[in-house]
Protein backbone atom coordinates (compact mmCIF):
# COMPACT_ATOMS: atom_id res chain seq x y z
CA UNK A 1 0.00 0.00 0.00
CA UNK A 2 1.51 3.38 -0.77
CA UNK A 3 0.38 7.10 -0.19
CA UNK A 4 1.35 10.26 -2.05
CA UNK A 5 1.96 11.46 1.64
CA UNK A 6 1.84 10.46 5.11
CA UNK A 7 -1.99 11.96 6.01
CA UNK A 8 -3.58 10.26 3.53
CA UNK A 9 -2.40 6.93 5.07
CA UNK A 10 -3.39 8.14 8.34
CA UNK A 11 -7.03 8.14 7.00
CA UNK A 12 -7.49 4.86 5.41
CA UNK A 13 -9.93 2.65 7.41
CA UNK A 14 -8.59 -0.79 9.07
CA UNK A 15 -5.27 -0.34 8.60
CA UNK A 16 -3.11 -2.53 10.72
CA UNK A 17 -0.40 -0.33 10.38
CA UNK A 18 -2.16 2.25 12.55
CA UNK A 19 -3.49 -0.15 15.27
CA UNK A 20 -2.48 1.60 18.56
CA UNK A 21 -3.38 0.66 22.44
CA UNK A 22 -5.34 -2.29 21.98
CA UNK A 23 -6.46 -4.96 19.48
CA UNK A 24 -3.51 -5.36 17.51
CA UNK A 25 -3.03 -8.74 15.03
CA UNK A 26 -1.82 -12.06 17.74
CA UNK A 27 1.60 -12.12 17.30
CA UNK A 28 1.34 -16.15 17.19
CA UNK A 29 -0.74 -15.68 14.24
CA UNK A 30 -0.28 -18.72 11.94
CA UNK A 31 1.77 -20.13 14.32
CA UNK A 32 1.68 -24.25 15.77
CA UNK A 33 0.85 -23.27 18.93
CA UNK A 34 0.28 -27.69 19.86
CA UNK A 35 1.35 -27.67 23.36
CA UNK A 36 4.42 -30.50 23.53
CA UNK A 37 2.74 -33.87 24.57
CA UNK A 38 4.08 -34.71 28.14
CA UNK A 39 4.36 -30.94 28.94
CA UNK A 40 1.82 -29.02 31.55
CA UNK A 41 0.46 -26.48 29.90
CA UNK A 42 0.46 -24.41 33.44
CA UNK A 43 4.20 -24.65 34.11
CA UNK A 44 4.66 -23.72 30.44
CA UNK A 45 2.28 -20.81 30.96
CA UNK A 46 3.72 -19.48 34.53
CA UNK A 47 7.57 -19.72 32.99
CA UNK A 48 6.51 -18.05 29.51
CA UNK A 49 4.61 -15.22 31.86
CA UNK A 50 7.57 -14.57 33.67
CA UNK A 51 9.44 -13.76 30.71
CA UNK A 52 6.75 -11.93 29.05
CA UNK A 53 6.74 -9.70 32.35
CA UNK A 54 10.36 -9.13 32.66
CA UNK A 55 10.30 -7.62 28.62
CA UNK A 56 7.45 -5.86 28.93
CA UNK A 57 7.69 -3.87 32.27
CA UNK A 58 11.22 -3.07 31.54
CA UNK A 59 10.01 -2.11 28.36
CA UNK A 60 7.54 0.49 29.34
CA UNK A 61 10.73 1.91 31.89
CA UNK A 62 12.31 2.53 29.07
CA UNK A 63 9.57 3.76 26.55
CA UNK A 64 9.77 6.81 29.50
CA UNK A 65 13.28 7.72 28.28
CA UNK A 66 11.49 9.33 24.98
CA UNK A 67 11.58 12.87 25.24
CA UNK A 68 14.01 12.60 28.06
CA UNK A 69 17.48 11.25 27.55
CA UNK A 70 20.31 12.86 27.00
CA UNK A 71 20.99 12.97 23.57
CA UNK A 72 18.53 12.19 20.38
CA UNK A 73 20.66 9.05 19.35
CA UNK A 74 20.24 7.96 22.76
CA UNK A 75 16.36 7.90 22.79
CA UNK A 76 16.52 6.22 19.35
CA UNK A 77 18.43 3.94 21.09
CA UNK A 78 16.73 3.00 24.13
CA UNK A 79 13.12 3.39 22.44
CA UNK A 80 14.38 0.59 19.92
CA UNK A 81 15.49 -1.69 22.46
CA UNK A 82 12.15 -0.43 24.33
CA UNK A 83 10.32 -2.49 21.14
CA UNK A 84 12.34 -5.13 20.92
CA UNK A 85 11.47 -6.45 24.32
CA UNK A 86 7.69 -5.40 23.66
CA UNK A 87 7.94 -7.66 20.43
CA UNK A 88 9.20 -10.56 23.19
CA UNK A 89 6.66 -9.98 25.32
CA UNK A 90 3.81 -9.84 23.21
CA UNK A 91 5.04 -13.14 21.40
CA UNK A 92 5.26 -14.47 24.91
CA UNK A 93 2.26 -13.61 26.81
CA UNK A 94 0.45 -14.91 24.07
CA UNK A 95 2.15 -18.08 24.03
CA UNK A 96 1.42 -18.13 28.27
CA UNK A 97 -2.17 -17.01 27.18
CA UNK A 98 -2.75 -20.14 25.02
CA UNK A 99 -1.00 -22.62 27.43
CA UNK A 100 -2.61 -22.35 30.46
CA UNK A 101 -6.36 -23.00 28.47
CA UNK A 102 -7.47 -19.47 29.63
CA UNK A 103 -7.50 -18.46 25.65
CA UNK A 104 -6.81 -15.03 27.20
CA UNK A 105 -4.78 -12.81 24.67
CA UNK A 106 -1.97 -10.27 24.87
CA UNK A 107 -4.00 -7.26 25.93
CA UNK A 108 -5.85 -9.46 28.56
CA UNK A 109 -2.99 -10.20 30.21
CA UNK A 110 -1.02 -6.95 30.04
CA UNK A 111 -3.40 -4.28 30.33
CA UNK A 112 -5.98 -6.20 32.65
CA UNK A 113 -3.73 -8.06 35.76
CA UNK A 114 -3.11 -6.25 38.69
CA UNK A 115 0.41 -5.80 40.32
CA UNK A 116 0.07 -8.70 42.52
CA UNK A 117 -0.35 -10.81 39.43
CA UNK A 118 3.02 -9.31 38.05
CA UNK A 119 5.74 -11.53 37.88
CA UNK A 120 8.77 -9.31 36.71
CA UNK A 121 11.68 -9.34 38.36
CA UNK A 122 11.42 -6.03 41.03
CA UNK A 123 14.77 -4.49 39.73
CA UNK A 124 12.72 -4.32 35.80
CA UNK A 125 10.18 -2.00 37.90
CA UNK A 126 12.52 0.51 39.83
CA UNK A 127 11.82 3.87 38.81
CA UNK A 128 14.18 5.15 35.95
CA UNK A 129 16.48 7.10 37.83
CA UNK A 130 19.35 9.00 35.51
CA UNK A 131 21.10 7.60 32.90
CA UNK A 132 23.47 5.91 34.55
CA UNK A 133 20.96 3.96 36.42
CA UNK A 134 19.04 2.54 33.43
CA UNK A 135 22.60 1.97 31.95
CA UNK A 136 23.25 -0.58 34.99
CA UNK A 137 19.62 -1.75 35.14
CA UNK A 138 20.17 -2.47 31.21
CA UNK A 139 23.75 -4.05 31.62
CA UNK A 140 22.30 -6.63 34.71
CA UNK A 141 18.99 -7.42 32.93
CA UNK A 142 20.12 -7.80 29.61
CA UNK A 143 23.21 -9.95 30.30
CA UNK A 144 21.08 -12.69 32.24
CA UNK A 145 18.25 -12.69 30.00
CA UNK A 146 20.65 -13.15 26.80
CA UNK A 147 22.61 -15.91 28.73
CA UNK A 148 19.00 -17.35 29.73
CA UNK A 149 17.58 -17.08 26.19
CA UNK A 150 20.83 -18.21 24.33
CA UNK A 151 20.27 -21.87 26.23
CA UNK A 152 16.40 -21.97 26.05
CA UNK A 153 16.99 -22.61 22.34
CA UNK A 154 17.38 -26.04 23.49
CA UNK A 155 13.57 -25.78 25.15
CA UNK A 156 11.34 -28.80 24.66
CA UNK A 157 8.53 -26.15 23.75
CA UNK A 158 9.44 -24.94 19.96
CA UNK A 159 7.57 -21.54 20.46
CA UNK A 160 9.67 -20.68 23.44
CA UNK A 161 12.89 -22.30 21.63
CA UNK A 162 12.76 -20.06 18.67
CA UNK A 163 10.61 -16.49 20.95
CA UNK A 164 14.46 -17.33 22.60
CA UNK A 165 16.53 -17.80 19.21
CA UNK A 166 14.94 -14.55 17.60
CA UNK A 167 15.93 -13.10 21.22
CA UNK A 168 19.08 -13.84 21.49
CA UNK A 169 19.99 -11.64 18.24
CA UNK A 170 18.37 -8.69 19.76
CA UNK A 171 19.78 -9.21 23.57
CA UNK A 172 23.29 -9.53 22.03
CA UNK A 173 23.21 -5.47 21.04
CA UNK A 174 21.18 -4.44 23.62
CA UNK A 175 23.97 -5.82 25.89
CA UNK A 176 26.75 -4.23 23.59
CA UNK A 177 24.99 -0.96 23.91
CA UNK A 178 24.69 -1.12 27.85
CA UNK A 179 27.89 -2.20 28.47
CA UNK A 180 29.69 0.16 26.12
CA UNK A 181 27.62 3.00 27.94
CA UNK A 182 28.52 1.66 31.15
CA UNK A 183 32.58 2.02 30.16
CA UNK A 184 31.96 5.09 28.37
CA UNK A 185 30.69 6.92 31.83
CA UNK A 186 32.30 4.48 34.07
CA UNK A 187 36.21 5.38 33.09
CA UNK A 188 35.24 8.88 32.02
CA UNK A 189 34.89 12.26 33.80
CA UNK A 190 34.79 12.41 37.71
CA UNK A 191 31.22 13.11 37.76
CA UNK A 192 30.16 10.46 35.02
CA UNK A 193 32.52 7.92 37.24
CA UNK A 194 30.37 9.09 40.58
CA UNK A 195 27.42 8.51 39.13
CA UNK A 196 27.79 5.22 37.24
CA UNK A 197 29.30 3.64 40.51
CA UNK A 198 26.18 5.26 42.09
CA UNK A 199 23.70 3.47 40.58
CA UNK A 200 25.63 0.09 40.47
CA UNK A 201 25.58 0.07 44.51
CA UNK A 202 21.82 1.53 44.36
CA UNK A 203 20.70 -1.43 42.13
CA UNK A 204 23.28 -4.06 43.28
CA UNK A 205 20.71 -5.66 46.29
CA UNK A 206 18.52 -6.34 43.62
CA UNK A 207 20.91 -8.88 42.30
CA UNK A 208 20.56 -11.70 44.21
CA UNK A 209 16.75 -11.93 42.77
CA UNK A 210 17.73 -11.86 39.40
CA UNK A 211 19.71 -14.83 39.59
CA UNK A 212 18.16 -16.98 42.83
CA UNK A 213 16.40 -20.33 40.98
CA UNK A 214 12.54 -19.28 41.89
CA UNK A 215 9.86 -22.48 42.09
CA UNK A 216 8.92 -21.10 38.49
CA UNK A 217 12.35 -21.82 37.18
CA UNK A 218 12.57 -24.78 39.05
CA UNK A 219 9.13 -26.24 37.73
CA UNK A 220 10.42 -25.22 34.12
CA UNK A 221 13.54 -26.85 34.63
CA UNK A 222 12.00 -30.46 35.38
CA UNK A 223 9.40 -29.99 32.33
CA UNK A 224 12.67 -29.81 30.00
CA UNK A 225 10.93 -26.45 29.31
CA UNK A 226 13.32 -23.94 31.20
CA UNK A 227 16.58 -22.65 32.19
CA UNK A 228 17.81 -22.33 35.91
CA UNK A 229 19.14 -19.16 36.51
CA UNK A 230 21.56 -20.80 38.77
CA UNK A 231 22.89 -21.80 35.69
CA UNK A 232 23.86 -18.80 34.16
CA UNK A 233 25.45 -17.09 37.29
CA UNK A 234 29.36 -17.95 36.31
CA UNK A 235 28.39 -16.14 32.52
CA UNK A 236 26.59 -13.00 33.98
CA UNK A 237 30.28 -12.23 36.94
CA UNK A 238 32.00 -13.32 33.84
CA UNK A 239 30.14 -10.85 31.25
CA UNK A 240 29.65 -7.84 33.87
CA UNK A 241 33.03 -8.27 35.25
CA UNK A 242 34.84 -7.78 32.43
CA UNK A 243 32.78 -4.72 31.74
CA UNK A 244 33.70 -3.21 35.10
CA UNK A 245 37.16 -3.53 34.55
CA UNK A 246 36.95 -1.77 31.65
CA UNK A 247 34.98 0.87 33.11
CA UNK A 248 37.26 1.37 36.02
CA UNK A 249 34.26 0.89 38.77
CA UNK A 250 33.81 -1.05 41.94
CA UNK A 251 31.84 -4.44 42.49
CA UNK A 252 29.82 -4.08 44.70
CA UNK A 253 28.69 -6.29 47.33
CA UNK A 254 25.06 -6.21 49.07
CA UNK A 255 23.04 -8.71 50.46
CA UNK A 256 19.83 -9.31 48.72
CA UNK A 257 16.25 -7.70 48.85
CA UNK A 258 14.38 -10.54 50.91
CA UNK A 259 10.81 -11.57 48.35
CA UNK A 260 10.69 -11.72 45.05
CA UNK A 261 8.93 -10.58 42.21
CA UNK A 262 8.05 -13.91 40.67
CA UNK A 263 5.83 -14.54 43.75
CA UNK A 264 3.89 -10.97 42.86
CA UNK A 265 5.42 -9.72 45.76
CA UNK A 266 6.03 -5.88 44.58
CA UNK A 267 7.61 -2.58 45.16
CA UNK A 268 5.48 0.77 45.54
CA UNK A 269 6.87 1.49 42.16
CA UNK A 270 4.58 -1.13 40.05
CA UNK A 271 1.22 -0.05 40.50
CA UNK A 272 2.15 3.17 39.82
CA UNK A 273 3.86 2.14 36.18
CA UNK A 274 0.85 -0.30 35.80
CA UNK A 275 -1.27 3.08 36.33
CA UNK A 276 0.60 4.69 33.03
CA UNK A 277 0.19 1.38 31.16
CA UNK A 278 -2.99 0.24 31.50
CA UNK A 279 -5.15 3.58 32.36
CA UNK A 280 -6.13 3.80 28.70
CA UNK A 281 -6.97 0.24 28.25
CA UNK A 282 -9.18 0.08 31.59
CA UNK A 283 -11.19 3.48 30.75
CA UNK A 284 -12.11 2.56 26.92
CA UNK A 285 -11.70 -1.18 26.53
CA UNK A 286 -11.85 -2.88 23.29
CA UNK A 287 -11.51 0.79 21.92
CA UNK A 288 -9.26 1.13 18.64
CA UNK A 289 -8.08 4.00 17.50
CA UNK B 1 4.85 -24.97 -17.65
CA UNK B 2 3.57 -22.54 -15.32
CA UNK B 3 1.98 -24.19 -11.94
CA UNK B 4 -0.48 -23.12 -10.17
CA UNK B 5 2.12 -22.41 -7.39
CA UNK B 6 4.67 -20.79 -9.36
CA UNK B 7 1.50 -18.08 -10.07
CA UNK B 8 0.52 -17.66 -6.51
CA UNK B 9 4.42 -17.28 -5.88
CA UNK B 10 4.49 -14.61 -7.92
CA UNK B 11 1.95 -13.01 -6.93
CA UNK B 12 3.19 -13.10 -3.12
CA UNK B 13 6.70 -12.17 -3.94
CA UNK B 14 5.63 -8.98 -5.56
CA UNK B 15 4.15 -7.49 -2.27
CA UNK B 16 7.09 -5.19 -0.51
CA UNK B 17 8.12 -4.24 2.68
CA UNK B 18 6.64 -1.44 4.23
CA UNK B 19 9.20 -0.34 5.52
CA UNK B 20 11.70 -0.98 2.67
CA UNK B 21 9.26 0.07 0.03
CA UNK B 22 12.25 -0.79 -2.62
CA UNK B 23 12.38 -4.39 -1.57
CA UNK B 24 9.86 -7.09 -2.25
CA UNK B 25 9.05 -9.58 0.64
CA UNK B 26 11.38 -12.03 -1.13
CA UNK B 27 14.31 -9.96 -1.59
CA UNK B 28 14.03 -9.21 1.94
CA UNK B 29 14.28 -13.14 2.82
CA UNK B 30 10.93 -13.07 5.15
CA UNK B 31 8.69 -15.14 2.27
CA UNK B 32 9.58 -18.61 3.37
CA UNK B 33 7.21 -21.17 1.09
CA UNK B 34 4.24 -20.68 -0.66
CA UNK B 35 1.65 -24.03 -1.02
CA UNK B 36 -1.47 -24.59 -3.54
CA UNK B 37 -3.55 -27.44 -2.25
CA UNK B 38 -7.15 -27.07 -4.71
CA UNK B 39 -8.42 -23.42 -3.72
CA UNK B 40 -5.86 -22.80 -0.63
CA UNK B 41 -3.20 -20.82 -0.53
CA UNK B 42 -0.37 -21.29 2.29
CA UNK B 43 1.92 -18.16 2.55
CA UNK B 44 4.70 -18.48 5.61
CA UNK B 45 6.33 -15.45 6.60
CA UNK B 46 9.24 -15.11 8.87
CA UNK B 47 9.33 -11.83 11.24
CA UNK B 48 12.57 -9.92 10.76
CA UNK B 49 12.48 -8.46 15.19
CA UNK B 50 10.28 -9.56 17.53
CA UNK B 51 8.70 -5.97 17.64
CA UNK B 52 8.77 -5.24 14.04
CA UNK B 53 5.91 -3.28 13.21
CA UNK B 54 5.40 -3.83 9.93
CA UNK B 55 4.86 -8.03 10.51
CA UNK B 56 0.96 -7.50 10.65
CA UNK B 57 0.83 -5.13 7.49
CA UNK B 58 2.95 -7.55 5.56
CA UNK B 59 0.27 -10.18 6.43
CA UNK B 60 -2.69 -8.13 5.48
CA UNK B 61 -0.75 -7.15 2.39
CA UNK B 62 0.47 -10.76 1.29
CA UNK B 63 -3.45 -11.81 2.15
CA UNK B 64 -4.84 -9.09 -0.04
CA UNK B 65 -2.55 -9.36 -2.81
CA UNK B 66 -3.74 -12.97 -3.35
CA UNK B 67 -6.94 -12.46 -2.72
CA UNK B 68 -7.32 -9.84 -5.93
CA UNK B 69 -5.24 -12.26 -7.83
CA UNK B 70 -8.29 -14.65 -7.55
CA UNK B 71 -7.51 -16.61 -5.08
CA UNK B 72 -10.25 -17.65 -2.79
CA UNK B 73 -8.73 -18.97 0.11
CA UNK B 74 -5.84 -17.45 1.74
CA UNK B 75 -3.79 -18.45 4.98
CA UNK B 76 -0.91 -16.62 6.16
CA UNK B 77 1.35 -18.56 8.93
CA UNK B 78 4.01 -17.47 10.53
CA UNK B 79 7.44 -19.36 10.80
CA UNK B 80 9.64 -18.53 14.26
CA UNK B 81 12.26 -20.87 13.24
CA UNK B 82 14.86 -20.67 12.49
CA UNK B 83 14.66 -17.03 12.78
CA UNK B 84 15.12 -14.35 10.36
CA UNK B 85 18.87 -13.48 9.46
CA UNK B 86 19.87 -10.54 7.32
CA UNK B 87 22.17 -12.71 5.42
CA UNK B 88 18.90 -13.86 3.66
CA UNK B 89 18.33 -10.72 1.85
CA UNK B 90 18.93 -11.79 -1.49
CA UNK B 91 21.78 -10.21 -4.14
CA UNK B 92 18.93 -8.13 -6.25
CA UNK B 93 17.82 -6.88 -2.69
CA UNK B 94 20.99 -5.97 -1.53
CA UNK B 95 21.60 -4.15 -5.15
CA UNK B 96 18.20 -2.19 -4.14
CA UNK B 97 19.33 -1.19 -0.88
CA UNK B 98 22.18 0.18 -2.18
CA UNK B 99 20.55 2.33 -5.04
CA UNK B 100 18.02 3.93 -2.42
CA UNK B 101 21.32 4.96 -0.35
CA UNK B 102 20.90 2.41 2.30
CA UNK B 103 24.04 0.40 3.14
CA UNK B 104 23.59 -3.23 2.98
CA UNK B 105 24.60 -5.33 5.67
CA UNK B 106 27.79 -7.58 6.17
CA UNK B 107 27.69 -10.99 7.17
CA UNK B 108 25.82 -11.90 9.96
CA UNK B 109 27.78 -13.27 13.06
CA UNK B 110 27.73 -16.70 13.73
CA UNK B 111 25.34 -18.48 15.45
CA UNK B 112 25.24 -20.88 18.66
CA UNK B 113 27.57 -20.87 21.85
CA UNK B 114 27.83 -17.80 24.39
CA UNK B 115 27.55 -14.40 23.19
CA UNK B 116 30.83 -12.68 23.08
CA UNK B 117 30.54 -9.01 24.10
CA UNK B 118 31.64 -6.30 22.01
CA UNK B 119 33.19 -3.30 24.07
CA UNK B 120 34.81 -1.73 20.97
CA UNK B 121 32.49 -0.26 18.36
CA UNK B 122 32.03 -2.42 15.48
CA UNK B 123 35.37 -2.87 12.95
CA UNK B 124 33.18 -3.87 10.15
CA UNK B 125 34.11 -1.69 7.22
CA UNK B 126 30.32 -0.53 5.25
CA UNK B 127 31.33 1.44 2.05
CA UNK B 128 29.49 4.57 2.15
CA UNK B 129 25.84 4.05 -0.72
CA UNK B 130 26.61 7.62 -2.39
CA UNK B 131 30.53 8.03 -2.82
CA UNK B 132 31.83 4.06 -2.06
CA UNK B 133 34.18 5.28 0.38
CA UNK B 134 34.73 2.43 2.97
CA UNK B 135 35.97 5.79 5.75
CA UNK B 136 32.57 5.42 7.14
CA UNK B 137 31.98 5.10 10.86
CA UNK B 138 29.22 4.14 13.47
CA UNK B 139 26.88 7.02 14.54
CA UNK B 140 24.31 4.97 16.21
CA UNK B 141 23.56 0.88 16.12
CA UNK B 142 19.35 2.39 16.22
CA UNK B 143 17.70 3.90 13.52
CA UNK B 144 14.02 4.71 12.66
CA UNK B 145 13.61 1.02 12.14
CA UNK B 146 14.33 -2.10 14.10
CA UNK B 147 16.62 -3.43 11.33
CA UNK B 148 18.58 -0.17 10.78
CA UNK B 149 21.26 1.67 12.54
CA UNK B 150 22.93 5.20 11.29
CA UNK B 151 26.51 5.85 10.22
CA UNK B 152 28.28 8.47 8.47
CA UNK B 153 30.72 9.12 5.66
CA UNK B 154 34.22 10.48 6.37
CA UNK B 155 34.84 11.29 2.76
CA UNK B 156 31.36 12.84 1.69
CA UNK B 157 30.41 13.66 5.13
CA UNK B 158 27.06 12.41 4.10
CA UNK B 159 24.98 10.46 6.94
CA UNK B 160 23.21 6.61 5.58
CA UNK B 161 21.11 4.17 7.03
CA UNK B 162 22.92 0.38 6.95
CA UNK B 163 20.87 -2.67 7.54
CA UNK B 164 22.10 -3.85 10.81
CA UNK B 165 24.04 -7.72 10.93
CA UNK B 166 22.03 -10.57 12.78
Amino acid sequence: MSFDNAYEALTEQNDARWAFGTGFDDPLSGVDTTVPSGVDGAVLAEYCLALADDALVHSQRLGEWVTRAPELEEEVALANIALDLLGQARLLLSRAGQADGTGRGEDALAYFRDAGQFRNLRLAELPRGDFACEISRSLLLSTRRLAVFSRLTGSRDPVLAAVAGKGVQELTYHRDYAAQWAVRLGDGTAESHRRMQAALDGIWPHVPEILDTHEIDRRAVAAGIGVDPAEVRAEFDEVVDQVLTAATLQRPEAAGIPGSGRDGAHTEHLPELLADMQGLARAHPEATW
Amino acid sequence: MVTAVDRAREVAEQVTDPELPMLTLADLGVLRSVEVTGRQVVVTLTPTYSGCPAMAEMRADVHRALTRAGYPEVEVRTALDPPWSSDWITPRGRAKLAEHGIAPPAAAPARGGPVPLTLAPPAARIPCPRCGSRATEEISRFSAAACKALRRCTACAEPFEHIKEI
